[in-house]
C-alpha cells in the first residue's frame, strides 16, 4: 500500500525528463541550465555520448571520467528529411554536429531554409538550446536539445 | 577449409505478394533451387534460413514442414539487410568446415508496403521517440548523409548520384526478375520527389516481397551433380569497427573496406579481375560511395568513375559492371531475400545463364551487402 501511494504521488508531481539519455536536466531547470554531457575512457581516451559500461574502443571495463560537453558545434554533414513518419513535420533539416570535445551529436538543425540545402552549410556553427518539445502518458515535460544555426 | 561450390540457384521474382505467405515465397525459391541443382529435399543436410522481420518465426522450419520435414538441423538468421547473404555464408561455413556436404540457403521476406525503416520507437511512450528531434535514423535520411559526407569530402554532386540510379534502373530493363524495368533518363531523376536530399524517389529502393534460394556442395559431391560448379572463392563477415562519429552517423564505409580487404585476399583476386559486381545500393548516395570501399576507383574518384560510365554493363561501355540486375533500386529489395537474389545474379551470369543481360565470358564476380547496425558481407564467386 506504501508503495503504491508513493507511485501515486510521484504522477501528480509533474517532472521534467530528458528526450535522451545524454542531456542532463537538473532540478532547478530552467534557471539552471541543461547540459549534454558523454563518458571519456580513462584508459584510452574515446568518448561516448551519455554513460557507459564498457569502452567500445579498448574493452575497458567501468573506467570513465563524465565530460561535460560543449552547447556549441559546427554542421559536419546534413540532409533534408521530405518523407517521414506521420505526425513529424516535414521538410527538417536533419545533421550530424561536431562538438569540439571530439564527438558528434544527431539533431535537427533549426535557422536555414531546408527548401535551399547547400553545400555552405558545412561547418556552420550552430548553439544549444534545451527547450520543452511534448508531454509524455504520465504528465510530464518532455524537453530536447534543439540546434540553432549562430549568425 | 574445403572447398565449396554453388550448385543450385534460384530465385522468386521480387514484387508484392498478397496471395502467397512467406514461407510460400521461400518454399518456391528452394525447390527451385533443389531442382536447379538435381537434387531432392533428402540431400540436405543442413537449412540455413535468412528472414529479419519474422525472425522470431521459425521461417526455416516452417520450410521444411512445407517441402520435406526430414529432421534436418534448421538454423534461422537475422543480420538486417546482410540477412540473406549471412545465411549464405553459415551454409558455405557448414559445407567448409567439413560438417556437411550439401547445405541450402533460403532468403525470403514479405514486407508488402511497410514503408521506411529504422524508426521505431519500441513499445514505449512515443513521447520520447527522437526521429524528428533528434535528426534522422530513418534509413533514407543515414544513406543520404553518407553521400553527403563524400560531397564534403570530395565535392561529388547531385547529378553524379543521380546518374547511379539512372544506370542502374537502364540495367534493369534487361532483367526479367526486377520489381522495376523502368528507364529513368537523368532529368527524371532530378526532378522527381525528394525523400531525403540528395536522394529522389527513383534514388531509394523499394520495398517489396521475395525469395532466393542456393545449394552449396563440397568439390567432391558438386562434381557428381554438375559439370559447371561456380566456386565460392571468398566468404567474409564484418561488424564496425570503433569509429569516432559512430554509431551517431552511421559509417558503412569502413566495415565494407575492411571486408573487401579479406574478400580480395582470402580469394586471391583483385578488383580489376572481377567481371561483376552486385552491391548494395539500397540509394544511390550508398552505391556510390561503395565504388571506393570496394577499390573499383581510387579515393575520391567515386563521381568521375560514374561520369565516365564505367560501372555500365559492357555492353553499354562499361568496364567494371555494377549492378546489372539493376540493383537494390530496380530489382527490389525483401531484406532477406536481397543477399541471396545477388549471388543467384553472379551465379546466372557465370554460367551463362542471363539472358540478355548477360556479361560476355564473366568469370568472376562479386556480392557486398551491408545491413545497418551493422554487418557486412562480401562474397567473391568464381567460375
Amino acid at each position: 500500500m506504501a508503495q503504491e501511494t508513493a507511485t501515486q504521488e510521484q504522477v501528480k508531481e509533474k517532472k521534467v525528463r530528458p528526450l535522451v539519455p545524454f542531456l542532463r536536466v537538473p532540478d532547478g531547470w530552467p534557471d539552471e541550465p541543461a547540459y549534454i554531457f558523454g563518458s571519456r575512457c580513462q584508459e584510452c581516451g574515446a568518448l561516448f555520448l551519455g554513460e557507459r559500461y564498457a569502452c567500445a574502443r579498448c574493452g575497458a571495463v567501468e573506467k570513465f571520467d563524465e565530460v561535460r560537453l560543449s552547447d556549441e558545434g559546427h554542421i559536419y554533414v546534413f540532409t533534408v528529411i521530405h518523407q517521414t513518419f506521420p505526425g513529424i513535420e516535414a521538410p527538417y533539416i536533419a545533421a550530424i554536429i561536431d562538438l569540439p570535445e571530439g564527438i558528434s551529436v544527431r539533431a535537427n538543425v533549426y535557422g536555414l531554409d531546408p527548401n535551399k540545402p547547400d553545400v555552405s552549410w558545412f561547418g556552420k556553427k550552430v548553439r544549444m538550446k534545451v527547450e520543452k518539445i511534448r508531454v509524455d502518458r504520465e504528465g510530464n515535460d518532455v524537453v530536447a536539445p534543439k540546434y540553432y544555426v549562430v549568425e | 577449409m574445403r572447398e565449396v561450390a554453388v550448385v543450385g540457384v534460384s530465385m522468386v521474382k521480387f514484387g508484392r505478394y498478397n496471395d502467397k505467405d512467406v514461407v510460400r515465397l521461400a518454399s518456391e525459391a528452394a525447390v527451385g533451387a533443389l531442382r536447379d541443382a538435381g537434387i531432392g529435399i533428402k540431400d540436405v543436410q543442413v537449412l540455413v534460413s535468412g528472414n529479419l522481420y519474422q525472425a522470431n518465426g521459425m521461417v526455416g522450419q516452417r520450410i521444411v514442414k512445407e517441402i520435406g520435414a526430414t529432421g534436418m538441423p534448421v538454423i534461422n538468421v537475422a543480420n538486417a539487410c546482410a540477412t540473406g547473404s549471412t545465411a549464405f555464408r553459415e551454409a558455405y561455413l557448414a559445407v567448409a568446415s567439413g560438417a556437411y556436404d550439401i547445405a541450402l540457403a533460403v532468403g525470403s521476406e514479405q514486407m508488402g508496403k511497410m514503408g521506411l525503416l529504422g524508426g521505431g520507437g519500441g513499445g514505449g511512450d512515443p513521447a520520447y521517440n527522437p526521429e524528428g528531434i533528434m535528426g534522422t535514423n530513418l534509413m533514407p535520411g543515414v544513406f543520404a548523409m553518407t553521400g553527403v559526407e563524400h560531397m564534403r569530402k570530395y565535392g561529388t554532386t547531385i547529378e553524379q548520384f543521380a546518374k547511379v540510379a539512372v544506370k542502374n534502373h537502364k540495367h534493369s530493363t534487361l532483367n526479367p526478375y526486377a520489381q522495376y524495368q523502368i528507364e529513368t533518363p537523368l532529368e527524371m531523376v532530378l526532378n522527381a520527389r525528394m525523400i531525403a536530399w540528395p536522394n529522389t524517389l527513383y534514388m531509394c529502393c523499394p520495398t517489396g516481397d521475395g525469395a532466393a534460394a542456393a545449394v552449396l556442395m563440397s568439390a567432391e559431391k558438386a562434381r557428381q551433380f554438375t559439370s559447371k560448379p561456380i566456386w565460392v572463392a571468398a566468404s567474409v563477415l564484418t561488424s564496425d569497427p570503433w569509429t569516432e562519429r559512430n554509431p551517431t552517423m552511421w559509417d558503412v564505409n569502413t566495415l565494407t573496406r575492411m571486408a573487401a580487404k579479406q574478400a580480395y585476399e582470402q580469394a586471391g583476386i583483385g578488383p580489376d579481375e572481377l567481371d561483376m559486381v552486385e552491391l548494395h545500393d539500397c540509394f544511390a548516395t550508398a552505391e556510390l560511395v561503395h565504388y571506393e570501399n570496394l577499390m573499383l576507383c581510387g579515393e575520391g574518384e567515386a563521381g568521375e568513375f560514374i561520369d565516365k560510365g564505367m560501372p555500365y554493363h559492357r555492353n553499354l561501355g562499361g568496364k567494371i559492371p555494377v549492378n546489372v540486375s539493376g540493383g537494390l533500386l530496380s530489382k527490389g529489395h525483401p531484406l532477406g531475400a536481397t543477399g541471396v537474389a545477388n549471388i543467384v545474379e553472379i551465379v546466372w551470369h557465370l554460367r551463362e545463364q542471363a539472358g540478355d543481360r548477360q556479361i560476355p565470358g564473366a568469370k568472376v564476380g562479386l556480392a557486398h551487402v551491408i545491413g545497418l547496425g551493422s554487418a557486412c558481407t562480401i562474397h567473391i564467386l568464381k567460375r
